[in-house]
Order: C-alpha cells, then structure tokens, then sequence
C-alpha cells in the first residue's frame, strides 16, 4: 500500500475536517501537528495489514470449496462458491440469528429504559439520600468483574426455573449492562439545562412528563450510543450462554459458531462461512452508522 | 458529584423511578456477589445439594499448586498485552486523530476487529494458525508454519498476539478521541518555543494522554482477568494447562469438574484481585483518576 505518500500527504495546515454523514456526534477537532509523522505512519500501516489480512483471508477463504482450500494458494480466491453459505444456512444457521436477536433486543432496551429511569432519578432528584446511595451502588458496580460471579448467577437462574431459556441470558445480561449505562446516561441527563425542566414545570407538566418529553429527546444521542454498546456486549456475550442455555435451539450466534466449529471442524471454509454470516448483520450496521457505532465501542471509555 | 440542581425539593417522588433498575441489578449482580463468597464456604456439585464446608475449598484452593498457576499465566498474559497494546495503540490513536480523510477512510477498516466476538476470532485463528493447513504452510513461509497452539510458550505469544489483535483497535479508538480534544494552542505555543515533534509527543500528547492511559490501563487488566471467551474457544487452556488462566480454571472446575464450591474461591479470587489492581492503577494516576472516569462518554 501507499505507504510513504502518506506520510507525506498531510504537509498542509491541519485540515478542518470536512464530517461527511449528517447526524455524528459533536467534537470533531482536528488538532494534530502539520509536519509528516513518518514513525506513525509507517506503524500504523503495518499495523493495518497485520489486522487486514487475517479479515481478508476469511472472507476468500468462506468462498472457496473444501477441495481447493488445501490445494490454492491461501491468499487469492479460486472457484469462488456458495456452496459452505448454503451448508451454513442448513445447519439451522437462521434460528441462532434468531435466537442472537432475541436475546440482545430483549436484554438492551429493557436495559437503557430502566437505566435511563434510574440516571433521571438520580441527576433531578440527587439531595434525597436514598438516591445517592443507589447511585453509589451502581458507581461500585462498574469496579467489579460481574462475569466472574457466574456460578450464583448459575444458582439463582436454576432457582428460578428459568435455565436453558431465553430469559435466563436476558435478566443477567440487563443487570451487567445497568452501571455503565446508569453512568453515561446521568452524565447527559445533567448536561440539560436546569431552566428547561423548570419551563416544563411552569407549563404544569409533571416530572414523569419532562422525563420522557424533554431528558428523553435531549439525550438520545447518548441513548443510541449506549444501546449501540451495550447490544454489542449481549451479542457477542458467550459466557452466559455457554452456562446458562443447554439445548441446540436456544443457542445464540457465538455458541453455534463454537458448536458448528465442533462439529465441521476439517470443512474449514463452511466454518469460515460462519463466522462471516454472523458478522454480517453488524457489519451492515456499521456501514449505515458508523460515527454512532464507533462512538458506542468506545461508550463511557473516552472522554 | 451531582451539581446541584435548583428545583430539587419535591423530587422525592422520583425515587420510584430507580426501583426497577435497583432491582435488576440486586437480583443479578449484588446478591451473586454475596453469593459467591456463601458458596466458597460450601460444597455443591452443579445440580445437588448445597452442603457447608467451612473452609475446605479455601485450604485446598490455596495449597493447590494449580491456582498459583493460573495467577501466574493470567499475569503474564496481562502484563505482556499491556507492553503490546499500549505503545501500538497510542501510536495508530495519534496517527488516527490526523484531520486528513484517507485516515478517516483507513479508520473504517481498521476497527473491523471490533464487530466480531471473541468465539469468531478464535475460530478464525484456529484455522488460520493450523500447522499443517494453515497460513504459513499454504503459502510455505516456515517461519510461519510452528506449533503455535501445541507448544507452551508460542500458546502464551499467540494468545497475546490474538489479544492484541482483537483489542488494539479499540483502544486505539479510545486515544484517539482523547488526542482530539488535546486543544491546539499547546501544540502552537510548543512550536514557537522550537520543540520538535518529538519533543511535543513527550511533553505535550503524552502527558495529556495520562487519564486516558488509565482508563486503558484499567480496561486490559479488568479484561485479562476476565479473559475467557478466547481461550476457551482458541486452547482451552492447554497445551497441558499453559495458557489456562483464573477465569478458564473457574469454569472448568466449576461446570465441568462440578466443583462450585472451589471455584467461588477462584471467583472471589478473581474479584479481589480485579479491584485491587484497578485501585492501583487510579492511585498510581493520582487521585483525580477517579473523577476523569466518572466524567464518561
């Protein structure tokens, strides 16, 4: 690739950044240095190849039948087929999409709404005590590893009659997923000028309705952001599926990629095939809201 | 930490409003956080009673070899995708925060990695990496063509190559944002006093950077000690228990050994250790550490 031309290119004062989408998040500064970072580039470069190529690889490789797969050099296509795309779709690959589906809709909204209930609560009516200390609860929770108390979390879904379902990946999934999003969320909640909640209130409306007619629409930027992470986190979750689900209707997406790895171990190129269908559909997300997604990877991480 | 809001009088009726998420997380985070600390005092096999132990799986966990094992790879695994992953991510973060566009076209591809699950980057590697059909002895470079998932210490390097491979791109993503926001006028004055580029990374950018860094820093450590999905998928922990780390060794004894009880200490362990670290980090920081992460997205 073009790799010193690159590092020449940016000679010219710090390029006002032209943002090409519409609705991306505000700061947007460039502000590095004008003179070429040639130790940068040429790193950075690199770098890109380094995770390029293994992406690249998947994706000819998904395409190619079993036979040619021992046979063609490695990293060009040959007799491109659909043939493991079919096998895929055949080993009940729609169910475990649907199942992904479920599972991380089911456990997101409910997880923003309630998170965002709690974070108004939290920021309008801060001086109440019992309110600090629930906040206090959930600023703790972000400091421990929930993922590591898995075994009670084992206990109580078994206690509760709910293993192996759907519901015993969503509870718990909405339950990791309140402290961050309770943090992020309270922080753009504040960012809302007090006089607003005040005309809302001159105009009688209640709390409950400048919660959801004010705080709400103000806030949805943060709102897709965290729900963009926090979907992310449940989908690609494995952990809580491996231990809390049983049979092979209930799995979701990395568990059937697992299992199907299991079972069409040497039919490298179906396995391939899999791992890029269950990657489509973000994929397609990232395409049509990149700025959002990127911003949601990184929720409540940067600054 | 909340900035007085005016009307706050007759906010009591507020209150309800954060039952709902209370209550989640009571049910599934701070009672499984006692609960593992009661279960380490108790004997149970998965799907039988739960009997008191007393402190026998602490006396056995403690004296097992195996735990200081895991503890020792879990830290070696940490403290080598640190050295990896920080330098690189500070690296492609500054380069990424450049104005020009061809980088903002570069960016699109490079945190690709970021869609993908642990499970699916495992299973990629694992084909990838195959010593007799993949990358390297395809192509025929044999330098590439090694054990890597069989010999115990290409296991550790390529656990933590495919860490960071995974992992780079989303800090990389987190520096970026932090160099952007660096205000320009301290690169203007630095270049008027004559500081190089150079000069301005190390006393400018990189002392900006410091919260940032901790944040960094906090997430790899959280994250290796809860670092499953991948070697779980990838080595299972082998060859022969060289890349089976606190979090694997939990599950293993836990839901295929069927012993809960040693593992809450292992849990516990991994709780423990996970906190310290992470207030350690922050002390080290200074103590306004806090207050940067708490200033969030």
């Amino acid at each position: 690739m073009a790799a010193p031309t690159s590092a020449t290119a940016d000679t010219r004062p710090a390029a006002s950044v032209p943002a090409p989408g519409k609705a991306q998040p505000p700061q947007r500064r460039s502000v590095t240095a004008e003179r070429p970072n040639y130790l940068a580039g040429v790193g950075s470069f690199l770098l890109l190849a380094i995770i390029i190529i293994p992406i690249y690889w998947v994706v000819i490789t998904s395409f190619k039948p079993q036979s040619a797969y021992y046979t063609s050099n490695p990293m060009l296509p040959a007799e491109p087929t659909l043939e493991n795309y079919q096998a895929v779709l055949e080993a009940d690959f729609m169910r475990y999409f649907a199942n992904s589906v479920i599972v991380t809709v089911g456990a997101t909204v409910p997880a923003v709404l309630v998170s965002f209930m709690a974070a108004f609560a939290i920021v309008r009516g801060g001086r109440g005590r019992f309110l600090r200390f629930t906040n206090t609860v959930f600023l703790m929770g972000l400091a421990f590893p929930l993922q590591a108390v898995i075994i009670p979390v084992y206990l109580i879904i078994i206690r509760l009659s709910l293993y192996d379902s759907h519901l015993a990946l969503i509870l718990p999934s909405i339950a990791f997923a309140i402290p961050l999003t309770v943090l992020i969320l309270a922080n753009f909640i504040r960012d809302v000028p007090n006089e607003l909640f005040e005309s809302m209130r001159m105009d009688g409306a209640s709390e409950w309705a400048s919660m959801w007619r004010l705080a709400f629409p103000l806030t949805r930027p943060a709102l897709i952001t965290v729900s963009i992470y926090q979907g992310l986190q449940v989908w690609n979750a494995f952990l809580l599926p491996l231990v809390l689900t049983q049979s092979s209707e209930l799995r979701v997406l990395p568990l059937a990629l697992w299992a199907f790895q299991g079972e069409y171990g040497i039919n490298v190129p179906a396995v391939l095939a899999s791992v890029v269908l269950a990657t489509l559909p973000i994929l397609a997300l990232y395409v049509l809201g990149r700025r959002h997604l990127q911003a949601g990877m990184t929720a409540g991480f940067s600054k | 930490m909340t900035s007085g809001s005016i009307g706050a009088r007759q906010h009591g009726s507020l209150t309800w409003l954060v039952l709902p998420a209370l209550l989640f997380f009571t049910a599934f985070g701070i009672i499984p956080l006692i609960g593992v600390l009661v279960l380490s005092f108790t004997s149970w096999n998965g799907i039988g009673e739960i009997t008191p132990a007393g402190f026998d799986n602490w006396v056995s966990v403690l004296a097992d070899p195996a735990l200081v094992h895991a503890l020792g790879v879990t830290f070696l695994i940490m403290a080598l995708s640190w050295l990896v992953q920080t330098p690189m991510s500070i690296l492609v973060g500054v380069f990424l925060a450049g104005g020009q566009r061809y980088r903002a076209v570069l960016a699109v591809l490079y945190f690709t990695p970021l869609l993908l699950s642990s499970a699916a980057i495992a299973i990629t590697y694992k084909a990838l990496l195959d010593p007799n059909f993949g990358l390297g002895a395809s192509l025929g470079v044999p330098l590439l063509v090694q054990n890597w998932l069989g010999d115990p210490v290409l296991a550790i390097a390529t656990v933590v190559f495919v860490i960071s491979w995974q992992f780079i791109p989303f800090h990389s993503l987190i520096y970026q944002g932090a160099v952007r926001q660096i205000p320009a006028s301290l690169y203007e004055a630095a270049r008027i006093d004559g500081a190089g580029r150079v000069r301005q990374f190390f006393s400018i950018t990189l002392p900006q950077l410091k919260y940032t860094l901790i944040t960094s820093s906090t997430l790899i450590v959280a994250g290796s000690m809860t670092l499953f999905d991948l070697i779980f998928v990838l080595t299972l922990g082998g060859p022969s228990d060289a890349t089976r780390v606190l979090a694997l060794d939990m599950y293993l004894r836990g839901f295929r050994g069927n012993m809960m009880g040693p593992a809450s200490v292992i849990a516990l362990i991994i709780v423990v250790v996970a906190v310290l670290l992470a207030m350690g980090i922050q002390r080290l920081g200074g103590k306004d550490a806090n207050e940067s992460r708490m200033e969030g997205a």
